[in-house]
């Protein structure tokens, strides 16, 4: 059984096993660096549907579709769909699992969704409840911009802290079996709150959480930033990446050479106009797709502490004046000899 | 027991981000709204200077049509995608103009087609414009009173 270690921390003794992975992305992710990577990219953001909301839809769907297509398995076979977007009630993974016919469980957790169903999946995986899981988070730019910003269209001038959000989709499927790449660990977050309001300003709200996330896996196993090849942040941008680094300096602890953030990985930003990085539920997991898995895989890493943070407002409570509150859960991925 | 927490208080905090934040360019940014924003403007007096030497009116009557042309212009630029990668370099200089109110009219329209022409575009058009207009004939309102108390 998962044991506790620390407050906030477990250790799997059976770690669930990533049997395979599958991501989607748009236009601009495909002119990204790390756009090669992906299964299948789109030359723009309608991708032939009616509605971006449909095109997001389509995005979660075939990457579903590749990660079962690669784990040669048909729907029928999985045992439960976790899914978790940024829209309103979740319909983009709502109507994927309709499609899919696979008991469902939606989950919100922002853009810390993807690193909460890939804890939650492997406790239960280890408590031997459904199996196998298929995992899959996503985001659109203009379903997000227009639910939370502003219409698509509508010509405002983006301030040097902004992100902008991943369009894309990344689907997990995994099993109680052991496989190459296995989580072996994780820490779930507390909610912190430092009174950010902006909801343009989505790396300087989330900065705390991933800090004290970090802090509370350090503390929790004992282990130090060394015994990890990479510590992955989801998307915190280049400010929010600057902001936890103080913070951490703050907290005395010291410098991370090893970090790096799927909101910097996705885009180059000398020559895309991305301003602070990319964000979005899909972004940190795009970045695990496109380049950390992989290199898992090759054995170029070994083991990596994935921390993907979320702020979780709602345009309700943006527009009634409340502080946005952040968390961040971090997921132990190693890479296992099998 | 207690759950760990971040000695960082809110002040460290706010010091800590602001000392990091990034700066917009403002002096280019400025310079660009200004050029952008003046450019439009002698382009709207053109129009007027045109319209009155084709169409049979006054240069004071002339502005009517001249500012309708400059809407136009900016809707035709919203629905082809063009506004805001212009606007995204003019900042201010495009928003300010008529042609900000335009563009806000019509980016939500197209935003808002798909949820149908009555509840979408009829009711939603007005999502961002619509403070701008229930205040304008607010302050025409007080005004209005406060020329009748005057005079």
């Amino acid at each position: 059984m998962a044991s506790r270690t620390g407050q906030q921390s477990y250790v799997f003794e059976a770690p669930a096993g990533l049997l395979a992975f599958a991501a989607t992305a748009g236009p601009e992710e495909k002119n990204g660096p790390l756009g090669p990577a992906f299964d299948e990219t789109f030359d723009d953001l309608m991708m032939g549907e009616k509605s971006f909301e449909l095109a997001e839809r389509k995005l979660m769907t075939h990457a579903c579709t590749r990660a079962m297509e690669k784990a040669k398995l048909s729907p029928a076979d999985l045992g439960l769909f976790l899914s978790g977007d940024l829209l309103n009630q979740n319909i983009t993974g709502n109507f994927t699992a309709l499609r899919l016919g696979i008991p469902f469980f939606g989950l919100y957790n922002a853009c810390s969704s993807s690193a909460e169903m890939l804890l939650l999946a492997a406790f239960l995986l280890e408590a031997q409840g459904p199996m196998p899981i298929l995992a899959a988070v996503s985001s659109h730019f203009c379903t997000a911009e227009r639910q939370y910003r502003y219409p698509t269209e509508y010509g405002v001038k983006r301030k040097p802290f902004q992100q902008r959000t991943a369009t894309g989709a990344a689907a997990f499927v995994l099993t109680d079996a052991p496989c190459p790449i296995g989580i072996t660990g994780g820490t779930i977050g507390i909610l912190q709150d430092y009174g950010v309001k902006d909801p343009l300003n989505m790396g300087k709200a989330m900065a705390p959480a991933a800090a004290h996330t970090l802090l509370s896996h350090f503390a929790d196993t004992g282990l130090g930033p060394s015994d990890y090849d990479l510590i992955l942040t989801g998307d915190l941008g280049a400010y929010g990446q600057d902001i936890l680094r103080a913070i951490l300096k703050e907290e005395g602890f010291p410098p991370l050479g090893n970090l790096s953030d799927g909101g910097l990985m996705l885009f180059d930003r000398s020559k895309q106009d991305v301003s602070s990085g990319g964000s979005g539920c899909a972004c940190g997991a795009l970045g695990l797709c496109g380049r950390v898995l992989p290199d898992l895989l090759s054995g170029r890493l070994r083991r990596v502490l994935y921390v993907a943070t979320g702020a979780l407002m709602s345009p309700t409570s943006v527009m009634q004046k409340d502080s946005i509150p952040c968390i961040a859960h971090a997921v132990v991925l190693e890479r296992k000899e099998v | 027991m207690q759950y760990r927490k971040l000695s960082l208080t809110r002040p460290a905090f706010d010091r800590i981000a602001s000392s990091l934040e990034p700066q917009a360019p403002t002096g280019r940014n400025c310079l660009l709204a200004f050029l952008f924003g003046g450019g439009l403007c002698a382009f709207g007096e053109l129009l007027a200077g045109l319209y009155t030497g084709t169409l049979v009116m006054t240069k004071a009557e002339a502005y009517g049509p001249a500012g309708v042309t400059l809407i136009f212009l900016a809707g035709l630029l919203t629905s082809l995608g063009v506004f805001d990668h212009i606007s995204k370099h003019a900042g201010a200089g495009t928003a300010v103009p008529i042609t900000g109110f335009a563009n806000s009219m019509v980016s939500a329209a197209l935003e808002f087609k798909k949820e149908g022409l009555i509840l979408g575009i009829g009711s939603k058009m007005f999502s961002l414009s619509g403070s701008v207009i229930t205040f304008g004939v607010v302050t025409a309102f007080v005004a209005g009173l406060l020329w009748g108390v005057v005079y």
